[in-house]
């Protein structure tokens, strides 16, 4: 018998062929979770596979490490087949999936969004020009703006919690505890797994050689990210809850998250894009290359338009800045739920689960 | 290729495994102008040792991933008892010694330590495992001799070594389908053994080995092993002699390294093509044990042998990469394995009436033996009566040879007239200096290691 892939497997299938035999290896072990997860099992339904492909981020450490890849007739390459099982599986569980489609797998579509969102929104500042207000609200009365951000927000959280809920479901969760969440937002506080255990970082933009700068610069985004998003909160808190209005000075709370937030995320996504380009595609899923290179560039977009948009204060170009940064937040929010953004709340459920299985 | 001729070497390493590498590194650590000339393409450099997992290290309390501590004589009892004394003392007392330096040394060479693997547990004091395996050391390797400046040639079989007055002069290198002879001022053989080539071995074993599977890389096929030996290099080593394990009989011909291993022995009956047990499957627990198959497979018609288990026991092992064959019945079985239903099926249930009742405990030597049966079953013997039966083929499965160059401690090697002035040999290739019979798992990248080092170290002394 050959355990040669003939090209009829199915992508569960070939990913269930080749984590068999990693089973029956086991020498990747120290490198993330995806391992001792399969060294748990003895046969994997659909949903383990789902699962474990959620566990995976792509480090490429058991690709480079591993000694059946091609040409050995095993073919591993364990990277690229979970990566291809989970952009599958976010296509799957997404609402309509066809969305999900369009935008992973094509840049354009998603530059075409951000075109859509920035247009929008100098329609926006063009048709609904507020009589008085302060600040970006004399540009977009704060009712408009809240008519356009909080559907933009929400609807992406509804189709999500569609989707996880959907993952939850295929993968077998149970009733999440405290633990559960405990452990889980500890290890995605730390991006523990991308450390690469002893290995010390991943096999990313110099081959089989580790660094950290992958993991560096996710941390970025993700901080950057969360800060930003900490900053918008924060306004929103002030605004509702203590009636202090934008715009708001140096030392508010909107200012002091956002704008070590938007250098983050602005620096972190030209870091992630710079090395993208530099690692093998052939070990991610070639076919949504160009949709991940457009999310990362639309979240870099995200913190350099709400950067310049701070600089610019008093000057002229708040207008058109104001309408770049908020069309560019809107195509954001509203392709969340079909973008390689979802990988995050995905690779959450995942960790999640996992915690669930490790202490049952 | 003209780049390679051009240059005066110091140091050429053949072969570029562990072995090999750990010698380049610590040549051009001194600033030796060094060339690895490996016959393999890339993807499939460092032979046999990107299928390994582990090294045995000797340590005085816990270090790195080891836990506990293995000192100089525990380790040397334990390589005495695998060995039967067949081993060179001072040779081997100085190699486990040496392993407790070369940890460290691994680490800051790019070589990162994973703890024991799961279902190795028993190895976390004695054995250090590499984070990714063998190919993730050699790939760490390669990148620290590439950052010192070493030079290496893929796709490049040196076919003759030129000795002249006790001395190395040069090596013949086919590269690019054409022979070229390089110049260098010190060699270091470390192109491991011979078992790649079956017409060697099958003129050592008899035909048989044409049937035998080899475990690790296609490219260790002895043609400098075999140049020294016509040269009159001194050997070690019984040519007859090879360690091979029972594995799966369907993995590949080569090359099909860990996974092919099969640890279902102890809980099963085993047969061979004709349907007769032939040997206590239980008689000690599998590490221990998986050794002698090879040779007890090899023993057997067309070098094949089956076992048999039953539902009870699927669970009791490791998994194995391919699945077992299926059935209801054992008729059935024997059917899908291509043996005879009628004389399995007597095996089974002579075998089966020879079972007695008490605790099977699968993680330790329970005394659960069959009575009155021959060959007995003296440990794990259950009746196989519950369907699904389950059957695997065994093939022997090679891992290296032992004949190889004789070497004294600093790695050197010796011609008919002493010792070679400028010639070190490292790794499989003079393993059988140490490693007279029996294997002790880990000690082949242990003596990769220690030998390799040394070797670089005297030969760049040489060119100093
Ligand atoms: C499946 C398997 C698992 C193992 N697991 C372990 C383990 O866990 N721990 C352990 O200690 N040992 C293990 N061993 C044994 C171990 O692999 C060897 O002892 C060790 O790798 C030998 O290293 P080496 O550098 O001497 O030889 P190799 O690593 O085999 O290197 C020899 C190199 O020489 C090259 N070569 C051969 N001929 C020529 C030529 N004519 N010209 C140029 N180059 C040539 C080959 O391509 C090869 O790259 C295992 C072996 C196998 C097969
Ligand atoms: S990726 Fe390769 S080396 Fe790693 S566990 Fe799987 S089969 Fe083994
Ligand atoms: S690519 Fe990295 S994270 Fe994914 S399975 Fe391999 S080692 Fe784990």
């Amino acid at each position: 018998m050959s355990l040669d892939h003939p090209p009829t497997l199915s992508l569960t299938e070939e990913a269930r062929r080749q984590v068999e035999i990693c089973n029956a290896c086991r020498y990747c072990e120290g490198y993330c979770s995806v391992f001792p997860a399969i060294t748990r099992e003895r046969a994997f339904a659909d949903g383990d596979i789902t699962q474990l492909a959620n566990l995976c981020h792509n480090c490429r450490g058991c690709y480079y490490a591993c000694q059946y890849t091609e040409p050995h007739e095993f073919a591993l390459n364990l990277p690229a087949v979970l990566a291809e099982v989970r952009v599958d599986g976010w296509e799957r569980f997404a609402w309509p999936g066809a969305l999900a489609r369009v935008f992973q797998t094509s840049g354009v579509s998603l530059a075409a969004a951000l075109v859509v969102g920035i247009a929008a929104l100098f329609w926006a500042i063009s048709a609904l020009t507020p009589t008085d207000g302060e600040g970006f609200y004399a540009y977009l009365s704060h009712a408009a703006m809240v008519a356009i951000f909080a559907p933009a927000f929400l609807f992406p959280l509804a189709v999500i919690a569609v989707g996880l809920r959907r993952y939850w479901s295929e993968v077998g969760g149970t009733r999440i505890t405290g633990g559960d969440l405990k452990a889980a937002l500890g290890d995605a506080a730390r991006l523990k797994n991308l450390s690469g255990g002893a290995a010390k970082g991943c096999n990313y933009e110099e081959g089989d050689r580790y660094t950290q700068a992958r993991r560096h610069a996710h941390h970025a985004v993700m901080y950057g990210f969360l800060l930003c998003f900490a900053s918008t909160s924060s306004g929103t808190l002030l605004h509702y809850g203590f009636g202090m209005e934008a715009p708001y000075g140096l030392f508010s709370l909107p200012k002091l998250f956002g704008i070590p937030g938007g250098i983050l995320l602005t620096l972190g996504a030209v870091s992630l894009a710079w090395l993208k380009t530099k690692a093998d595609r052939a070990l991610g899923a070639p076919s949504v290359w160009g949709g991940e290179m457009a999310f990362v560039g639309l979240l870099g977009a995200t913190g350099a338009t709400g950067l310049m948009l701070y600089a610019a204060t008093g000057t002229a170009l708040v207008a058109p800045l104001l309408a770049l940064h908020l069309g560019t937040v809107l195509a954001f929010f509203l392709t969340t739920p079909y973008s390689k953004m979802v990988h995050g709340f995905y690779r959450l459920a995942a960790l999640i689960r996992d915690a669930q299985i490790r202490t049952r | 290729m003209s780049d390679l001729t051009q240059t005066l070497w110091d140091l050429i390493v053949v072969g570029g495994g562990n072995a090999g590498l750990c010698a380049a590194i610590e040549a051009a650590e001194t600033g030796a102008r060094v060339l690895i000339l490996e016959s393999a393409p890339k993807a499939y450099r460092g032979g046999n040792s990107r299928h390994t997992r582990n090294f045995r290290c000797m340590h005085q309390g816990p270090l790195s991933v080891l836990t506990g501590s293995y000192e100089e004589e525990e380790y040397f009892d334990d390589l005495l008892r695998v060995t039967k004394g067949k081993t060179d003392e001072a040779l081997a007392r100085m190699t486990i010694r040496a392993s407790e330096a070369c940890l460290p040394w691994m680490e800051a060479h790019g070589v990162a330590f994973q703890k024991s693997l799961s279902g190795t547990l028993s190895l976390s004091r004695t054995n250090a495992f590499f984070l990714g395996g063998g190919k993730a050391l050699v790939n760490a390797y390669y990148n620290t001799a590439q950052d010192l400046g070493v030079t290496v040639a893929y796709d490049a079989e040196v076919t003759h070594i030129a000795i002249e007055d006790n001395a190395f002069t040069g090596l013949d290198v086919t590269l690019d389908g054409t022979t070229t002879r390089l110049k260098a001022r010190a060699l270091v053989l470390a192109s491991g053994g011979f078992q790649a080539d079956l017409d060697w071995l099958a003129d050592a074993w008899g035909p048989a080995a044409r049937n035998f599977l080899i475990r690790g890389t296609p490219y260790n096929r002895g043609v400098v092993l075999r140049d020294m030996l016509d040269q009159g290099a001194q050997s070690v080593g019984d040519p007859t002699q090879c360690h091979a394990v029972a594995i799966d009989g369907r993995a590949p011909q080569y090359d099909g390294g860990i996974v092919t291993r099969l640890d279902c022995v102890p809980f099963s009956v085993v047969v061979n093509k004709n349907g007769e047990r032939f040997y206590d499957e239980g008689e000690d627990v599998w590490p221990k044990r998986y050794a002698i198959w090879g040779r007890l497979v090899a023993a057997q018609p067309e070098q094949v042998a089956y076992c048999i288990i039953d539902a009870k026991s699927i669970h009791d092992f490791m998994p194995s990469v391919y699945p077992p064959e299926t059935a209801d019945t054992i008729d059935g079985l024997a059917q899908k394995l291509g043996i005879s239903g009628a004389k399995l099926r007597d095996t089974i249930e002579t075998f089966n009436a020879a079972c007695r009742e008490g605790e099977f405990m699968p993680t330790e030597l329970d005394g659960l033996a069959t009575e009155g049966l021959s060959p007995p079953k003296t440990n794990w013997a259950r009746p196989i009566t519950q369907a699904p039966f389950y059957g695997y083929s065994l093939r022997p499965g090679v891992t290296f040879t032992y004949l190889g160059l004789r070497v004294d401690e600093t790695a050197r090697v010796s011609g008919p007239a002493g010792p070679l002035d400028n010639v070190w040999s490292a790794g499989e290739m003079m393993a059988g200096s140490i490693l007279g019979e029996g294997y002790l798992a880990g000690f082949g990248m242990t003596i990769g290691t220690v030998f390799g080092r040394i070797a670089g170290q005297e030969a760049a002394a040489h060119v100093a």
